[in-house]
């Protein structure tokens, strides 16, 4: 299953290959990484999903980021009340003929856009949870995908669910 | 005040009492050498290797408490530091690594004897840095000196293009060092220490397993306390040797995948199991499953990823052994076990470390029993990988602390002569007696030009068999005797000796063994032994590999096949 992990680092040269490499040498694939400036100056927020990891080594992967010097806070926030968004441009076929079957698929979700059209091809660009991602990208696979970019899950704990 | 980055490297040096370093000069590492002329206060020792000064600053550091420091040019020099940091990192040796980089301008064009070097020792080193500018000098080597001995101690390494030697910027060295991500945890949760208490006094039958952590904090005494007063058996690692006096009624001996049969026993009944400044890696524990069934744990480490990464936990405490040890004697109550311990007496008496008999020539046993002997147990051991390594923990009875220096979690075999040599350096009082193998001591056997150099007496027994003799062992034991390289030849060591200007001595026969020692021991400058051993000689007790107590292998009485428990 799928672990998220959030982390907050010093924002220096050669963090991330750091980071990266606790992941690497257990041979878990990073399923998705998102990273940017946070609230705090001199400081980046990570998200780091893992694919197929066993929870506890999961748990000692978590330790181990925390002895990387510039990690500041690093924590398993899977299991906690969290909210999580990615957004994807996904650039699909559409001829004229098409477009307007696809138009009516994507007003079955929320959050999305098309940015833009080409005699040929569309790009629609969606933000939501990884689910509904992945339950569009299903819908559209049909009409033919051409090309996919996707931010990576961002994910941050709720404040209203948490145990004080 | 004005210096460059060579000076500024030179003043942190001192400021960190770095006065013995070790390196190999080279050319991106010029322009440091060039400035180290005007700090004639720092000893630099000329290795032959930059495997060499890695090492030697570990030995160094083990037996002083300090940062060892070494040095190596890019490219080729770095990476051969490579093998002696990683020793270092596995061990919790605090080390800085001092490396000269390619220009600024160069890195990344595949320059001349240009290495990614921060990335290649990133993976063996607590923390690395490439420094960037001259102004940056002062506070990474603050930085890195504080991060190499504090929390769970280990070598950082700093990677300073050649330019940035050369570049003039404002000196001043910082008194504190600001890093948010770095705060070790060296008191003891209390609640913790309380639950763990409470495991003690309930206990029937616990024991302590002390490991390197407690020389590292420094918990000696703390351990004793707390051992006499709770009547608590101590078993201690490898690297734990000489952190609780060998001689003390309460010390059981070493414990492990070649410990004594009655340490592992003891560890495998007990009922509360303390882990002291260890991590409980796979040559103590065996098959995890297996391990101290009967036993709830209670692990004191001051490295929070140490704790649950290998066994289950009870208790859990992070912090310093000394702090916690502390806060734990007084809420354990005065107990007498006697029961638990005339339980382990028996154990010794039924299970003794047996000394084979091999006829005329000595064994490795029988040459380290009578090096104790001729010593009084007053060396510092240092020692290579292997059977000797194995034979020197089981049979030298360590009193005094940081007397045992030994290669545990990487096993470099070669370390014993450049370890020995900075430890030397380190204690220049102490008698310091390398054991090596003779495979292992053909890996760095050009530190012993180094030696010379620095007029170091270090006593060498090598415990010559012509092969290399654990690695043989386990072909014997467990690949039904099918010997694949594992027979070595060496050089007439005693010619050796002499060669480098050593004195060169040999025993062939048992009795001769006491008298070369007192010889060496009576000899001022540095000696080389070559002990000519049985050859075929396995260490007992073993557990083999991935195995627990119940496949104990013990040597029986001289004659006998070994038996399985």
């Amino acid at each position: 299953m799928r672990r998220i992990i959030l982390a907050l680092v010093e924002d220096k040269p050669g963090v991330l290959n750091r980071i990266a490499s606790m992941f690497r040498r257990r041979g878990f694939n990073i399923y998705s990484l998102a990273v940017g400036h946070s609230e705090v100056p001199d400081m980046s927020r990570m998200v780091i999903v893992v694919d197929n990891a066993p929870p506890n080594a999961v748990d000692q992967v978590t330790k181990q980021l925390d002895k990387v010097i510039e990690v500041v806070r690093v924590e398993d926030i899977t299991e906690l009340p969290i909210v999580t968004r990615e957004t994807a441009m996904i650039k699909v076929r559409a001829s004229p003929a098409t477009r307007g079957q696809i138009i009516e698929v994507l007003d079955l979700f929320k959050g999305v856009e098309v940015a833009d059209v080409s005699p040929n091809s569309i790009i629609i660009e969606m933000t939501g949870t990884t689910d509904v991602v992945e339950s569009l990208l299903a819908l559209l696979k049909d009409y033919g995908i051409i090309e996919i970019m996707r931010t990576g899950q961002l994910a941050m704990v709720r404040d209203s669910q948490l145990p004080d | 005040m004005k210096l460059t980055g060579g000076q500024m490297v030179c003043e942190s040096l001192l400021r960190e009492g770095a006065d013995v370093v070790f390196g190999v000069p080279g050319g991106a590492i010029l322009p440091f050498y060039d400035y180290l002329t005007q700090y004639p206060k720092i000893h630099h020792v000329l290795v032959r290797h930059e495997q060499g000064g890695a090492h030697a600053a570990d030995g160094y550091a083990r037996v002083t408490g300090k940062v060892g420091v070494c040095l190596a040019t890019s490219g080729p020099g770095a990476l051969n530091l490579t093998t002696g940091l990683a020793n270092a990192f596995m061990d919790s040796c605090p080390i800085v690594a001092i490396t000269g980089q390619v220009s600024r301008f160069a890195i990344g064009k595949v320059a001349f004897q240009e290495t990614d070097v921060t990335g290649a020792t990133l993976p063996v080193t607590k923390h690395n840095y490439l420094v960037m500018r001259a102004a940056d000098i002062p506070r990474v080597l603050k930085e890195a000196f504080y991060i190499a001995r504090t929390g769970r101690p280990g070598p950082v390494l700093v990677d300073i293009p050649k330019d940035v030697f050369t570049e003039t910027a404002d000196y001043e060295y910082p008194e504190t060092v600001n890093l948010p991500g770095y705060h070790p945890q060296t008191v003891g949760d209390p609640a913790q220490i309380q639950k763990a208490a409470k495991l003690i006094n309930g206990a029937k039958r616990p024991v302590i397993l002390a490991g390197r952590g407690v020389l590292i904090a420094g918990a000696m005494e703390e351990l004793r306390l707390l051992a006499e007063k709770a009547q608590v058996p101590v078993v201690p690692t490898l690297l734990g040797l000489s952190c609780f006096p060998g001689s003390h009624y309460l010390n059981v001996g070493m414990m492990g995948m070649h410990g004594s049969a009655y340490a592992n026993i003891a560890v495998d009944e007990c009922d509360v199991l303390i882990g002291v400044g260890c991590r409980f890696d796979d040559r103590i524990t065996g098959r995890v499953s297996d391990f101290a069934r009967h036993a709830q744990i209670i692990h004191v480490d001051i490295e929070p990823a140490n704790i649950r990464q290998n066994i289950r936990t009870e208790v859990p405490i992070v912090g310093d052994a000394k702090s916690v040890l502390r806060s734990l004697i007084p809420l354990v109550e005065p107990a007498k076990r006697s029961e638990w311990l005339q339980h382990i007496d028996d154990l010794r008496r039924a299970h003794p470390l047996v000394v084979r008999d091999f006829g005329e020539a000595p064994s490795t046993q029988h040459v380290i029993q009578q090096l104790f002997q001729e010593t009084h147990g007053n060396a510092i051991v240092v020692t290579g990988v292997g059977q000797h390594q194995m034979r020197a923990g089981q049979h030298y009875i360590f009193d005094r602390p940081m007397t045992m220096v030994t290669s545990g979690g990487l096993g470099t075999m070669g370390y014993e002569i450049p370890a020995a040599m900075g430890a030397q350096l380190g204690r220049p009082d102490a008698l310091v007696w390398s054991v090596a193998g003779d495979g292992g001591f053909q890996m760095t056997v050009q530190e012993l030009a180094t030696i010379r150099d620095e007029k170091l007496p270090v006593k060498f027994a090598i415990m010559n068999n012509g092969f290399l003799g654990m690695v043989r062992q386990w072909q014997e034991l467990f690949y039904e005797k099918r010997y694949s390289q594992v027979k070595v030849t060496g050089p007439d060591f005693v010619k050796l000796a002499e060669a480098y200007g050593m004195l060169g001595l040999r025993a062939t026969r048992k009795e001769e063994v006491a008298k070369v020692i007192r010889q060496a021991n009576a000899h001022r400058g540095p000696v080389l032994v070559d002990f000519q051993v049985a050859a075929e000689e396995n260490v007992y007790p073993m557990i083999p590999s991935g195995q627990s107590v119940k496949e104990l292998m013990e040597d029986t009485l001289p004659g006998l096949e070994p038996t399985r428990r």
